[in-house]
């Protein structure tokens, strides 16, 4: 069974090989497609609580459209609570402040442990809540969580300050201090393992933490919640508040007692973000947004490689990712014949029941995406575009949109330029190699890029000149807790992942104290700013 | 702010301590190869003995050179590009020093039992301390697996520049008898997070533990040949690890005596990588302005942990005059606290020196500090008329140029020393050829920063004393080693860089 839904699949690899973990070695375990909800509220304080409002809203089944239960509906008066219980767990003296480091490491690493435990229930309710294959679920997103947690458990004592061999007699050192309360708002495409990287580098370096999960996916996210509960973190140092962006979201980012917020989701609400840090109390601001990455086949590539890792690039997670590769570049001497090859597999690609194995797409999150993703597609026939195969609904219920490919695409289409964030491939053609990197670069995003050739002097000099956070060459989402990810221009701010990650949460704290007679220190230190005042006239 | 000592860290440092196991059965006693157990090419065995009974405990296999010979192979091999072990991702390397710890926590009383056995060590501190450094050590190093970063390097011209941090190879390790299974993890966590693999000989007093060891490193699912481990002795098989022109790097922790050798052998075969941790005679320098309760502690503790047998033992104590008659006059009161006995039992707090040679050797030590005119204030000689016991013992008005103030005596002999001003006694202090750690007790921070500055030692603590963890890098100066271990710095010990330069067409910032 997994041999075939890794081949049915046609998997990025990278993304599923681990020859060691027992995940691979051990078969899928057949789905529960009707998994209890066993949390539906706001968590505070290693607490269950009720909204303020008593209000709920419901998460849909998106590949039926039916209610799969209420879910609390947090606004400004639960954050206020959550902030509160975040304060008290982070203030001097309490259990979390006075934990050792490697302790908090501890605690991650079990969180990780239980995820494990649970691998195959999360990843059921992950399937039923947000739409993508529970295979994927399963073998991807759980496997990503359960190591990027144990990636941030082993940094949480290795994050060093600096002695600091500073002029004059004094004794210099940096210390890596958490930055307090982290506002974070997650999005809805991976709900898990978008925890996942939010909670890692927070809880390693220190913090405290209030998230806000997408209003379409709480569920598993409330499920870690009881895990984080059972792994031991004291009360109040993980709050999560399902909720709306302009309710829950919006009560965070413009929060006076919150120190940082970082947000994945659209470049849209990123704006919001940064202006509501910037008019409350300058919070930190980390930013994972949009993007439309180009993704760009030169005529000596590997051809079946290359058409399979540009199909992958685009529609794995039926399309919804930030870093789609969702401008196709093909060389003008293969581009008939990869555009060919590329409808060949999008008319392949087995859409349906995500809770099926033969499953490769299921349906898109919601109906608010639906309509959106089947307006772009409508857009880009309009503007001429050549729709090749796909365009429609792929059923009567659910949000299940056909495999869609575009030929003969130019840059100055809607679909050239904005972010579908669904199943729709766009393929674009260039002669040049300075040509295209022009045009790949001539976008308000800079998240991810790929460049397919078997030339090494080609790989280098595109992959330094592409504008992007990420660049991949001769391969597409390879993504790892150990590798920076992160956007350039209006992709975002900042990096998630790696020990780059750990910056975004840590204030730097520089201590000097004299090395001995602080008297001559003074005279050290002033004697000179004196006579350099002196000789320059001004006054001290 | 609480006081010192009223720590409450919520992380549970210390379980619960329970019974050691009446009936301890000695599974494993052959050579570990490539995840199998080995005879001795000679046939050859020795015995291991209880220092608390002078009874033997069993007989281990004796590696010699054909030994360490067959375990090289095998280290080579698992090697080999393309093999498991290098075909690995560095994550999964963690994740397998991750189980390890799990499976020593699981079999935490059977390896403190074992200690206690087989090293003299208190059950107690064996359970407590050796045995959560231990699983601290391999967890901490877990982490760091997929961590070591290379760089990529600015470089001039039209080039693209990385480096990678690699493995080094074959690294032979040789571990002494005072923290078996604490220098057994201490050489393989990093070694392994780094990725090489290695040929382990254990101290021939206390062999037990690691080839316990070999068992979980096999059950944790390392692949063979990753880590072998050659029960011997110095001479012969440490020999053999030393000289063998197939092993890529040798770390060693043991006297500086041997330490000689050890880089002598070194320099003469492939002029493989050293890193030594050798012998101490650190000193402690408590002011008048110090907390003197908690510096008589520290100090005591400092020097009577685990019988003496540290070599971070602070053994050149320096009290300055105002208060040295009441810091020795405590300090005496201290010593004689002691119970002396068999280390399993509850409520004893010293147990016997590991073996009869140091036994002598610390005995004959002691004559000589009276000889040479110290005053002896308490202990002085053996205890109990079996097992290899002496008395707590405290010299004082010990002046720099007797052997007891220069020599490693590694036994529970204090020797307190008098001195007056700052300058006097940095001096002092420095004046070894020993560099491994040192102390100073004040309330002032202006000496604090002076003496942690001044002082000529791989760690120097302010107010405290041993306080050692994975995280912190631990080494020596001058003879008490070569490089360091633990902390971010111990992996550079088991790294080559390599620096890769691409010819590029044109650069771009």
């Amino acid at each position: 069974m997994l041999r075939a839904v890794l081949r049915g699949s046609r998997l990025c690899p990278a993304l599923l090989r681990a020859p060691f973990s027992a995940a691979a070695a051990s078969p899928i375990p057949a789905p529960n497609p009707r998994p209890d909800i066993a949390f539906n509220k706001i968590f505070i304080n290693n607490e269950w609580h009720d909204a303020v409002s008593k209000k709920t809203f419901p998460s849909i089944n998106p590949a039926t459209g039916e209610v799969i239960c209420q879910v609390a509906e947090g606004d400004k008066a639960d954050v206020d609570k959550a902030v509160k219980a975040a304060k008290a767990a982070f203030q001097l003296g309490s259990p979390w402040r006075r934990m050792d480091a490697s302790h908090r490491g501890k605690l991650l690493n079990r969180l990780a442990d239980l995820i494990e435990r649970d691998r195959a229930y999360l990843a059921a309710l992950e399937t039923l809540d947000n739409g993508k294959p529970y295979a994927i679920s399963y073998l991807v997103d759980l496997d990503m969580v359960v190591k990027c947690l144990r990636y941030f458990a082993g940094w949480s004592d290795k994050f060093h300050g600096k002695t600091i061999p500073l002029d004059g007699d004094f004794f210099c050192y940096t210390r890596h201090e958490p930055v307090g309360v982290c506002g974070q708002i997650i999005p809805w495409n991976f709900p898990l393992l978008m925890q996942a990287w939010k909670l890692g580098p927070a809880l390693a370096t220190g913090n405290v933490v209030v998230m806000k999960v997408a209003e379409q996916t709480p569920l598993s996210a409330l499920y870690v919640a009881n895990l984080i509960k059972e792994a031991g973190f004291p009360p109040g140092v993980v709050n999560i508040i399902p909720g709306y962006g302009p309710t829950a979201g919006a009560a965070i980012s413009s929060h006076m007692d919150i120190d940082k917020v970082a947000f994945t989701g659209s470049t849209e609400v990123g704006h919001l973000i940064q202006k509501a840090a910037a008019e409350s109390n300058l919070k930190r601001v980390t930013l994972e947004l949009g993007g439309k990455s180009p993704n760009i086949i030169m005529s000596d590539a590997d051809m079946d490689w290359a058409v399979d890792q540009a199909h992958f690039a685009l529609f794995f997670n039926q399309g919804q990712c930030c870093c789609a590769g969702s401008r196709t570049y093909v060389q003008e001497d293969i581009y008939n014949e990869f555009v060919e090859r590329s409808v060949e597999k999008a008319k392949a690609r087995v859409v349906g029941n995500p809770f099926d194995f033969k499953t490769e797409q299921g349906p898109q999150v919601d109906e608010e995406q639906f309509k959106k993703i089947l307006g772009y597609i409508s857009t880009g026939q309009r503007e001429g575009a050549k729709l090749l195969c796909g365009g429609n609904p792929a059923a009567d219920r659910g949000y299940f949109i056909q495999p869609t490919v575009f030929g003969d695409v130019q840059d100055n289409m809607t679909i050239a330029r904005e972010e579908i964030f669904g199943p729709v491939m766009q393929i674009l053609k260039f002669k040049t190699i300075e040509e295209v990197i022009e045009r790949a670069n001539d976008s308000k995003y800079g998240l991810a890029a790929a460049v397919f050739t078997k030339d090494l002097d080609k790989a280098n000099f595109v992959s330094q000149s592409l504008r992007a956070g990420t660049v991949w060459i001769n391969c597409y989402d390879v993504f790892g807790a150990q590798a920076p990810f992160g956007g350039y221009k209006a992709s975002g701010n900042g990096r998630e992942l790696g020990e780059y990650g750990l910056e975004a949460y840590v204030e730097v704290k520089n201590v000097s104290s004299p090395g001995s007679n602080p008297l001559e220190q003074l005279q050290i230190v002033f004697v000179p700013l004196l006579w350099a005042g002196l000789r320059t006239g001004a006054k001290l | 702010m609480k006081k010192q000592g009223s720590d409450g860290n919520p992380a549970p440092v210390m379980p619960a301590l329970p019974e050691p196991l009446k009936d301890l059965k000695i599974k494993y006693t052959k050579i570990f190869i490539n995840n199998e157990w080995h005879d001795s090419v000679h046939g050859k065995k020795f015995a291991v003995f209880n220092p608390a009974t002078e009874e033997k405990i069993c007989e281990v296999e004796e590696g010699d050179k054909p030994d360490v010979d067959k375990a090289v192979k095998a280290a080579r091999k698992a090697f080999e590009l393309g093999s498991t072990w290098r075909t690995m991702d560095a994550s999964e390397r963690g994740r397998l020093l991750n189980k390890l710890a799990d499976l020593v926590e699981r079999d935490r009383l059977i390896l403190a039992t074992m200690e206690t056995i087989d090293g003299g060590k208190l059950f107690s501190t064996a359970y407590l301390m050796d045995l959560g450094a231990c699983i601290k050590t391999l967890r901490y190093c877990a982490g760091w697996a997929d961590k070591i970063h290379g760089r990529t390097v600015p470089m001039d011209g039209n080039f693209f520049t990385f480096t990678r941090h690699e493995p080094i190879g074959v690294c032979g390790q040789i571990i002494p008898w005072n923290f078996p299974l604490v220098m057994f993890i201490w050489k393989i966590a990093p070694a392994l997070c780094c990725g090489n693999t290695v040929v382990v000989k254990p101290a021939e007093q206390t062999p037990l533990s690691a080839l316990y060891m070999g068992s979980l490193i096999k059950e944790a699912g390392f692949p063979p040949g990753v880590v072998n481990i050659v029960p011997g002795f110095g001479p012969t098989a440490g020999a053999a690890i030393s000289h063998h022109m197939d092993i890529d790097k040798v770390a060693f922790t043991g006297s500086t005596e041997v330490g000689k050798l050890i880089k002598e052998a070194a320099g003469k075969s492939n002029l493989k990588r050293v890193t030594l941790e050798l012998g101490g005679k650190s000193p402690n320098i408590i002011f008048a302005d110090a907390d003197l309760d908690a510096a008589v502690e520290f100090a005591h503790i400092g020097l009577f942990y685990h019988q003496g047998q540290c070599c971070i033992a602070g053994s050149r104590i320096f009290v300055e005059e105002p208060i040295y008659d009441e810091f020795v006059r405590r300090s005496i009161e201290r010593a004689k606290k002691y119970t002396l006995g068999d280390p399993l039992k509850p409520g004893v707090q010293q147990g016997p020196q590991i073996d009869k040679e140091q036994y002598e050797k610390i005995l004959e030590l002691i004559e000589s500090g009276k000889k040479e005119g110290a005053k002896l204030e308490c202990g002085g000689g053996p205890w109990g008329d079996k097992g290899y016991f002496i008395q707590p013992t405290v010299f004082s008005n010990v002046t720099d140029d007797m052997r007891i103030a220069k020599e490693e005596i590694f036994g529970p002999v204090q020797q307190i020393m008098k001195f007056k001003t700052i300058d006097e006694v940095i001096k002092r202090a420095n004046n070894t050829t020993y560099g491994l750690a040192a102390a100073v007790f004040t309330k002032d921070i202006d000496k604090a920063l002076t003496f942690a500055a001044a002082l000529q030692a791989g760690t120097v603590w302010v107010n405290c004393y041993s306080a050692l963890s994975a995280q912190c890098p631990f080494g020596g100066f001058k003879m008490s080693g070569n490089g360091r271990e633990m902390g971010e710095y111990g992996l550079h010990e088991y790294t080559e860089v390599k620096t890769v330069t691409i010819k590029i067409p044109q650069k771009n910032s």
